[in-house]
């Protein structure tokens, strides 16, 4: 693989640095989540348990004593060193419990992606290249179909048929992979293919789009004119041309997921970060809530730059001048 | 023998018949160039002539008999199967396209691409295939080919692109090979390199060649026989010679006098003792361009210094990169000079305007035509919107709606269009209509100086002599001066007095018209010259 | 830059030959299922809007004695478990669910033409800038950022509303600066500039209406979206609050009821599903008129079928009538 390390070293410079950037801003966002809550959110956290020295010391705890620009720059530096508060409710350090729950939310949301691609890739290219016929009518349709369904809906009517009808798999719960992997996987199936299913259709639209698109640019006229067979047309030259818009799209569907899967938690009881979320809100957690979206938000930008990363070795006019 | 033979072939996408019962053959060492403009289905009757079509809703009938060496009986490859026509495609037909940045898979290397055909025709191994490709590059001209032949697309030039392109289709050695356009999006000096190759190799290995293009120069340079589509129909099918020397149909007598050359004593007649309108000191324009791997400068403009005398046309030559578009664009305020000075002299007094930080009512005095008939107006809105716009921002015409239409109709009449055209819309019209629209709305402006930034380089040659007659007739009764951007030599000895040579930002060579065309000083001036297509074909051996 | 990089063109109109070149509406037409899907909305929004005086029973007629009754001639979608008829319920949370999509998509597509023309016009630290900010807003998913805002702001139709809108602004504003971009080097605007044309003359009459078909595809499949993200909001007790019906709210309730009660969960969700589905088909329909591709595929197809439609007729017209040509097929 040739490369251009001094024009490799500056792409990578340049998105490191444009993802600082977007770092910063998410932070300044998160920060002000909290501060934009009408009403005074110590108060409102402490509820009936309201007392006049339990509403200092959280205050205090909390650092909302001091002026806005100390208590972001305060924030800042905790937040870089990876804490991230107190949690209102039971004094539990945010960071600890986000770390917690976080291996259920990336094993479903990873066995969603692994799903969804499994699905859309071929899907995707296979109706890019019946553009226009029946079996390309079809697919589309289908994923309109997959695209407009609510997915706790369909984890809901699947709950009703796998679950309660059939019997055949749990309808909630949760086992860490680590520790029984059987047990995971058959937990992890329904609301893994609720996810996935969703995520599918949204992901071959985007993939049948991008495939139509390398299908007419003129270098693939060459590769049939060279009488290739239609094999090595597909694999070796659109494929590969759709590649970077693949890429593209995985990355931003693990974002969409990420966000949706609070959802499905919900529907099938799984401990994860969408759950914890879920509950904050309830009880006005609000360092919780700031944590865990402070998280995800973090988790999207690093995807993106692993992406950017996919970019250079894929594409060599990114790396080689 | 007839390597290739073609009866009555049809083609029909849909409800349009586009070629309407094409014959023609061509044999071993022999060159048939195919001749048609815009719309005369020429690209489309080759490709389906090889079974290289793929247009949605297509239908193709009649007869195309490929002969290869190894068989005894000639392939139909009307109708043929998919397996058949690969197994012909890239082995006994090789293809080159037009447009070498769009052609070659730019995640591949250069060797990859040539090698493939190898590996699926020849059964060659990665290793095989891999040396041949580099004996293949040396052979097409690239230097150093060992090294490049690992090199990706984005690395070359377009001239060697088009070289690369050539090396992949002459791969394994077809008996026929298609050119579809191939130097159309390529200068003239590398028009005329890719043009000496593609004999060379054909002389080398005696394939026959189909070279289509719209271009009857690069006809005449290059083919044996030639054949002159139509809206997909056969106009004329003769030798060369016999087609240039005695052209029996009306269109083709057209062409042959559309066609823009460079004569003994050619150009209108020089203007004596105009006094300059613009002049242009020390210009200097430079960009950042954004490639996806950071930041690079380019030196567009290098100090470049001209004077337009009044009523009188200069010409801006130069090949692709030479900035003669960036001279344009830093006279018009679209593009902010780093440095240098463009005066227009006062029409009342002696003083000059600056141009290039003119305000918006100084605007008016620099009207600007761009290429591209489709992208230069705007398709939502109909022509009499377009022309009046001058007048609506400069307030020209009249007060009252009813006097601007009435300029509007004025305007339209005096660039040969019926003014019932006002109420149509863009795509209701020609290319040739809508640049004499693009015309109008330039005069609409009152100026006093017009840009003509390659303005009928994107025209079928015989509604390019129109328009170039249009200018030229507008310049004469209203006393315009034109800055006239071209690349086409012989177009700029029709339509200027003076001409100034660019090449990389810098000025090559600046002389009266008729000096330079007869007695060009600087070696690049000379190689432009020898590169345009002579009038007369070359009798080939 | 190449020298001749537009097509070449002659002495004949752009388009092929009359008889091929459909008006927009017919490509629309053309369609089968974007006029089925035009259909089904409207069937929706008017069923919505009609709601309160079609629907047989009001939103809060508890009536335990017949909680949990399937699907029959009194109640078509059965009742719930407080005995409330589940069809009136489905149709009266129509209204309100289509009004905070309609309302929430309209705030984004005002703030995203805003930014997206700023962005894509102006460029340079102003493109710059709005982009990164957009960026940010990018790295929340859309439902986590939604859920945070309305925890900060109480629950409520307007938070919704808003919150819903603002999560969608960067779509919008990346659908109109990416038209706005190509549009600001195109031609015909450099030329209103080089004549001195004023910027919001040129955005108005040059630009506005030539980013609209992108627009208004981003503006269908928003709608679908937008009605499945309320829907999320509610089922997680924090879009519409009760006593105000909503099809997320009463799929919540559903889920305690699964294995009794598949009316409960069924219809509901199938009303967020066909009207999402409307939307997102009408979106598609809309893209592919815009398509300059698809427009050629519709219109060979339906150039086939006209010829096979005269050649039928002929056939039928019998035999004795060979001399007769098939006006306007050429």
């Amino acid at each position: 693989m040739r490369v251009a390390p001094a024009q490799l070293l500056r792409f990578l410079t340049t998105r490191l640095l444009s993802s600082a950037v977007v770092l910063l801003g998410v932070l300044v966002v998160v920060f002000a989540l909290v501060h934009l809550v009408p009403g005074d959110p110590v108060r409102l956290a402490l509820g009936t348990r309201y007392t006049p020295e339990a509403y200092e010391a959280l205050r205090a705890a909390s650092g909302l004593d001091r002026s806005l620009p100390e208590q972001f720059a305060s924030y800042l530096g905790h937040a870089l060193t990876g804490d991230l508060g107190v949690s209102f409710r039971n004094g539990q350090p945010v960071t600890t419990t986000l770390l917690q729950r976080l291996p259920a939310t990336l094993s479903l949301a990873i066995t969603g992606l692994v799903i969804a691609l499994v699905i859309s890739v071929p899907a995707g290219v296979y109706s890019a290249l019946r553009e226009g016929r029946v079996s390309d009518m079809i697919v589309r349709l289908t994923s309109q179909f997959g695209v407009s369904v609510p997915d706790f809906w369909l984890g809901m009517l699947l709950i009703s048929l796998f679950s309660v009808t059939l019997g055949l798999l749990p309808a909630s719960g949760y086992v860490a992979l680590t520790d029984d992997p059987v047990g995971w996987l058959r937990q992890v199936t329904l609301p893994g293919v609720t996810v996935g299913l969703v995520a599918g259709a949204i992901m071959t639209r985007y993939i049948r789009a991008a495939v139509i698109d390398v299908a007419s640019a003129g270098y693939i006229r060459t590769a049939v004119s060279k009488g290739l067979p239609r094999r090595v047309v597909v694999s070796r030259h659109i494929v590969r041309g759709a590649l970077v818009p693949v890429l593209t799209i995985a990355g931003i569907q693990l974002a969409t997921i990420l966000g949706g899967v609070i959802v499905v938690e919900v529907v099938f009881a799984w401990p994860g970060l969408g759950r914890l979320v879920y509950d904050a809100v309830a009880a006005r957690d609000y360092p919780l809530i700031q944590g865990a979206v402070l998280l995800v938000a973090v988790m999207f930008i690093v995807v993106n730059l692993i992406v950017d990363v996919l970019y250079a070795v894929v594409d060599p006019r990114i790396r080689a001048a | 023998m007839s390597i290739l033979r073609v009866r009555d072939l049809r083609v029909a996408i849909g409800a349009t018949e586009i070629v309407k019962g094409v014959d023609f053959e061509v044999d071993r060492g022999q060159t048939l160039g195919i001749v048609g403009e815009s719309g005369s289905g020429k690209s489309m009757t080759v490709l389906a002539a090889t079974g290289l079509i793929d247009a949605p809703a297509r239908r193709v009938t009649g007869s195309s008999l490929l002969q290869i060496a190894s068989r005894d009986a000639p392939v139909e490859l009307v109708g043929a199967t998919d397996r058949t026509l690969r197994s012909v495609h890239g082995d006994a037909m090789g293809f080159v396209f037009q447009d070498p940045s769009t052609s070659l898979n730019p995640y591949l290397t250069v060797g990859r691409q040539i090698a493939e055909s190898l590996e699926v025709h020849r059964g060659l191994t990665r290793r095989a295939a891999h040396n041949r490709s580099i004996a293949l590059l040396e052979s097409v001209g690239i230097p150093d080919a060992g090294a490049r032949v690992d090199a990706y697309p984005h690395q070359f030039s377009g001239g060697q692109r088009q070289r690369v392109m050539i090396a992949i289709a002459l791969a394994c050695d077809p008996a026929l090979l298609i050119a579809d356009e191939p130097t159309t999006a390529l200068d003239v000096t590398t028009q005329a390199q890719i043009i000496d190759l593609v004999q060379r190799l054909q002389h080398d290995r005696g394939a026959a060649v189909v070279w289509i293009s719209h271009d009857l120069g690069v006809i005449g340079q290059v083919a044996d026989e030639v054949l002159v589509l139509r809206h997909g129909e056969t106009v004329e099918q003769r030798p060369l010679a016999e087609v240039y020397d005695d052209p029996r149909h009306v269109y083709t007598k057209e062409l042959l006098a559309a066609r823009p050359r460079v004569v003994a004593a050619g150009g209108p007649a020089s203007e004596p003792g105009a006094g300059p309108l613009l002049e242009v000191a020390e210009l200097d324009v430079r960009f950042a361009v954004q490639t996806p791997a950071g930041r690079r400068t380019v030196h567009a403009v290098d100090g470049v210094s001209f004077t337009v005398r009044r009523g009188t046309t200069l010409a801006l030559v130069g090949e692709s990169g030479s900035g003669k578009s960036t001279i344009a664009n830093a006279l018009t305020g679209l593009v902010r000079p780093h440095a240098g000075a463009a005066t227009l002299a006062d029409a009342e007094g002696p003083g000059v305007r600056d141009v290039l930080r003119a305000k918006r009512r100084d605007r008016r005095r620099i009207a600007m035509v761009f290429q591209d008939p489709f992208a230069s107006i705007d398709p939502r809105r109909t022509v009499a919107d377009t022309v009046a716009e001058p007048l609506r921002v400069h307030r020209l015409g009249g007060a009252t709606p009813a006097a601007r239409a009435a300029r509007v109709r004025e305007l339209l009449e005096l660039v040969d269009l019926d003014p019932a055209f006002a109420a149509r819309y863009p795509h209701e019209l020609s290319g040739g209509q809508r640049q004499r629209v693009s015309i109008a709305r330039a005069l609409a402006l009152e100026p006093e100086l017009v840009i003509l930034d390659e303005a009928t380089a994107s025209l079928d040659v015989s509604v390019q002599a129109r328009i170039l007659a249009l200018l030229r007739r507008l310049q004469v009764e209203q006393g315009l001066t034109y800055l006239f951007i071209a690349h086409d030599l012989a177009i700029v000895q029709q339509m200027s007095h003076e001409v100034v040579v660019l090449r990389g930002g810098k000025v090559v060579e600046a002389a009266p018209a008729a000096e330079l065309f007869a007695h060009p000083r600087e070696e690049y001036t000379r190689a432009l010259l020898a590169a345009v297509p002579p009038e007369r074909p070359r009798v080939r051996s | 830059m190449s020298q001749n990089t537009a097509p070449r063109t002659g002495g004949s109109p752009a388009p092929a030959a009359p008889s091929a070149r459909l008006a927009p509406w017919r490509l629309f037409a053309a369609n089968p299922l974007t006029v089925a899907a035009a259909i089904a909305l409207a069937v929706v929004v008017l069923a919505s809007v009609l709601a309160p005086w079609i629907a047989p029973a009001g939103i809060n007629e508890i009536d335990i004695s017949r909680a949990l009754a399937p699907p029959g001639p009194d109640h078509w979608f059965g009742t719930d478990e407080l005995g409330r008829d589940v069809f009136s319920r489905v149709l009266l949370a129509g209204s309100t669910s289509l009004t905070i999509a309609v309302m929430a998509v309209t705030i984004a597509l005002v703030l995203g033409l805003v930014i997206g023309i700023v962005a894509g016009y102006a460029g340079g630290w102003a493109d710059a800038a709005l982009m990164r900010v957009v960026d940010v807003m990018f790295a929340f998913p859309v439902l986590l950022l939604a859920l945070a805002i309305i925890a900060i702001f109480q629950p409520g139709m307007l938070t919704t509303t808003i919150a819903i809108g603002v999560v969608y602004t960067p779509i919008f504003a990346r659908v109109v600066r990416a038209s706005t971009l190509s549009l600001r080097t195109a031609p015909f605007v450099q030329v209103s500039q080089t004549m001195g044309t004023p910027a919001a003359s040129i955005l108005r009459r040059h630009v506005l209406p030539n980013i609209g078909g992108p627009v208004v595809v981003q503006t269908s499949l928003s709608l679908a979206f937008a009605i499945l993200s309320e829907a999320a909001l509610s089922f997680l007790g924090l879009g519409i609050q009760p006593p105000s019906p909503s099809w997320g709210g009463m799929l919540f309730t559903a889920q305690g009821f699964l294995a009794q009660a598949w009316w409960m969960s069924v219809f509901p969700g199938a009303a967020i599903f066909v009207t999402a589905l409307a939307f997102t088909l009408l979106g598609d329909g809309l893209r592919d008129g815009l398509d300059p591709r698809q427009r050629t595929i519709i219109e060979a197809r339906h150039g086939e079928r006209r010829r096979e439609r005269v050649a039928a007729a002929l056939a039928r017209a019998g035999r004795g009538r060979t001399d007769q040509t098939a006006g306007g097929e050429r």
